[in-house]
């Protein structure tokens, strides 16, 4: 698979924040797994929103709160789209992948989930896939299991069958691993869940930028994701429910717009998705991703893989033989993003060298303290790439990993 | 790739090597306190979002007015290390009212532009380049919120300095 097609220069040209200096030094922005840049596109976007037609949404009956209505209900069929959804209507806005766990863990885990009753859970999984679960087995009593994950950072699947028993009633998982990179099978895993009666519950704010994601094909019954992670705005992200599934969920919030009558002691509820989205929601920023998803699938995602495949093979190959010293954490396939260590600096000593140099590094345990402690690591440095990014910064990295590697030892 | 002034102050050669080798590297325990009216106090300073860990243990004798020893334990990021095995050095054997000063000098040296530092702080002048990382303050004075604790006689427990960033 190559991603020859696409002319990548000019895509990069698209993004206006890139094309800076940071203290002298070009930007390299290698950070895209914490948030994406945006391109003019939906930067453009947002801006025609607010000085065109801004409004409040599905309760306006003039012009404004018309066009305000159809943009946001359009986005919402573009996320649709975007996921493969048989309906829009089994696509809820959210702030990002975090409130979409909270909202399944809250409104469907305590209605579902009893004492005695088991949510499975990876190791590998990002504290906003792992808190929201904590929370509600303190509230149900329910209790939490774990697939371990392996030296080379998979997942332990000859585990699985004795952990995914019929006490299970959520399976919820990482596609795409934050810090290591791995990629998980997620069509086997919502098979096995289906199996023994769990929902699956996706979080897919590392995969929904970067590679085709078809619900259908997954089989999930849940899927997370963030906007902000796929060149949208922050503030606003998606969960996909399977409509089987999301009839049967109560309410999450509470308020005006989820609403179809309200007396002083009882209130009717609408059906999904506006169930699931009390008060005015984020009509801009749904625009914006609705902006991100138009010029993401105007790339195709298939050859966004195939070049933060290029990328991240690349950037794997160069620090093994160029840098002295490092040691990469995770599966040699991986998604574009490396976390590594080098043996003679800290995480975040070395972050604060490349930041010197205008490289945008993340270190430190990146939301994942329990396997930083399994892997016995103080934290990581992680680069991450997207599709905007290229060689050549890759190859200025190596030199100032090189140069740190001097400068440290 | 240009030499950038800014690191070569922060990561000095002797501040790295403090990093790596660090001094009073250990623990006190009870069995240290031998005399009347000296005791032993451990108190750990945890940032949990950064990983860094530190366990500072003192033995304050006369009653509590003088640091007759100091020791650290702990892992973390270069500053983190170094900025404890200097504090040991420069408090170790000092009375209480010196110690205080320097707790008060040293903080001031790591978060503000210092002319003429006073001269009580002598090898700590080595991390006056923190001041230009403020991202960073909070590794240079983790062992020194752990000490001051520690100085507050007895009431040991877990600092952390990542909300004062």
């Amino acid at each position: 698979m190559t991603s020859d097609s696409v002319n990548w220069a000019a895509v990069r040209a698209d993004f206006p924040i890139l094309h800076q200096e940071v203290r002298g030094n070009p930007l390299i922005y290698f950070d895209s797994a914490a948030s994406s840049q945006k391109p003019r596109q939906v930067i453009d976007a947002l801006s025609r929103y607010y000085e065109h037609d801004n409004a409040n949404v599905h309760r306006g009956l003039h012009e404004l709160s018309s066009r305000a209505t159809d943009a946001f209900e359009a986005a919402r069929n573009k996320v649709a789209k975007f996921l493969n959804a048989a309906s829009a209507d089994e696509i809820i806005f959210t702030r990002g992948t975090t409130e979409g766990i909270n909202l399944v863990a809250q409104a469907y885990g305590t209605r579902y989930v009893k004492e005695g009753d088991v949510v499975l859970l990876t190791e590998m999984e990002h504290h906003s896939n792992l808190v929201p679960w904590q929370l509600l087995a303190e509230r149900t009593g329910a209790t939490l299991r774990f697939v371990p994950v392996l030296e080379d950072g998979t997942l332990d699947l000859s585990k699985l069958p004795e952990l995914l028993t019929p006490e299970v009633k959520i399976f919820s998982f990482t596609h795409i691993s934050n810090s290591l990179g791995t990629v998980n099978p997620v069509a086997d895993l919502c098979r096995a869940a289906r199996a023994v009666g769990a929902i699956s519950v996706v979080d897919a704010a590392q995969s929904a930028g970067h590679l085709p994601v078809d619900v259908q094909a997954l089989g999930c019954d849940f899927l997370a994701l963030s906007g902000h992670k796929m060149c949208a705005p922050t503030g606003i992200g998606a969960l996909y429910g399977r409509a089987e599934v999301l009839e049967k969920t109560p309410p999450y919030h509470g308020g005006g717009e989820m609403i179809v009558s309200v007396s002083l002691q009882k209130a009717t509820y609408k059906e999904a998705p506006h169930r699931f989205e009390a008060g005015t929601p984020n009509i801009a920023g749904a625009v914006g991703l609705g902006a991100a998803v138009d010029y993401l699938e105007n790339i195709g995602r298939q050859n966004i893989a195939a070049h933060d495949g290029e990328l991240v093979r690349y950037a794997q190959q160069r620090m093994e033989a160029d840098v002295p010293g490092i040691r990469i954490i995770g599966p040699r396939e991986r998604s574009g993003l490396v976390g590594f260590v080098m043996e003679s600096a800290h995480p975040h000593d070395l972050t604060t060298y490349a930041d010197r140099y205008g490289l945008a590094l993340r270190g430190g345990h990146h939301c994942n303290q329990p396997l930083m402690k399994k892997f016995k690591l103080p934290g990581t440095s992680r680069a991450s790439f997207y599709f905007y990014n290229t060689k050549e910064e890759i190859d200025r990295m190596i030199t100032i990993l090189q140069e740190a590697a001097r400068f440290f030892s | 790739m240009l030499p950038n002034s800014d690191l070569e102050e922060l990561y000095q050669q002797v501040l790295l090597d403090h990093s790596r080798r660090p001094r009073n590297f250990g623990e006190l325990t009870e069995a240290d306190a031998t005399e009347a009216g000296e005791k032993v106090v451990k108190v750990q300073g945890d940032n949990p979002s950064c990983g860094d860990e530190i366990v500072v243990s003192v033995k304050l004798a006369d009653t509590g007015l003088k640091l007759a020893d100091i020791k650290f334990t702990g892992q973390g990021c270069a500053i983190s290390q170094a900025s404890a095995s200097l504090m040991t050095i420069k408090t170790k054997g000092r009375s209480r009212a010196e110690v205080e000063e320097l707790i008060a000098a040293f903080h001031d040296l790591i978060t503000k532009q210092t002319e003429n530092p006073p001269d009580i702080l002598g090898d700590l002048q080595l991390l006056q380049g923190v001041w230009r990382f403020p991202q960073r303050v909070k590794c240079a004075t983790l062992a020194w919120r752990a000490l001051e604790q520690a100085l507050r006689e007895g009431s040991a427990g877990v600092v952390t300095t990542e909300v004062e960033g």
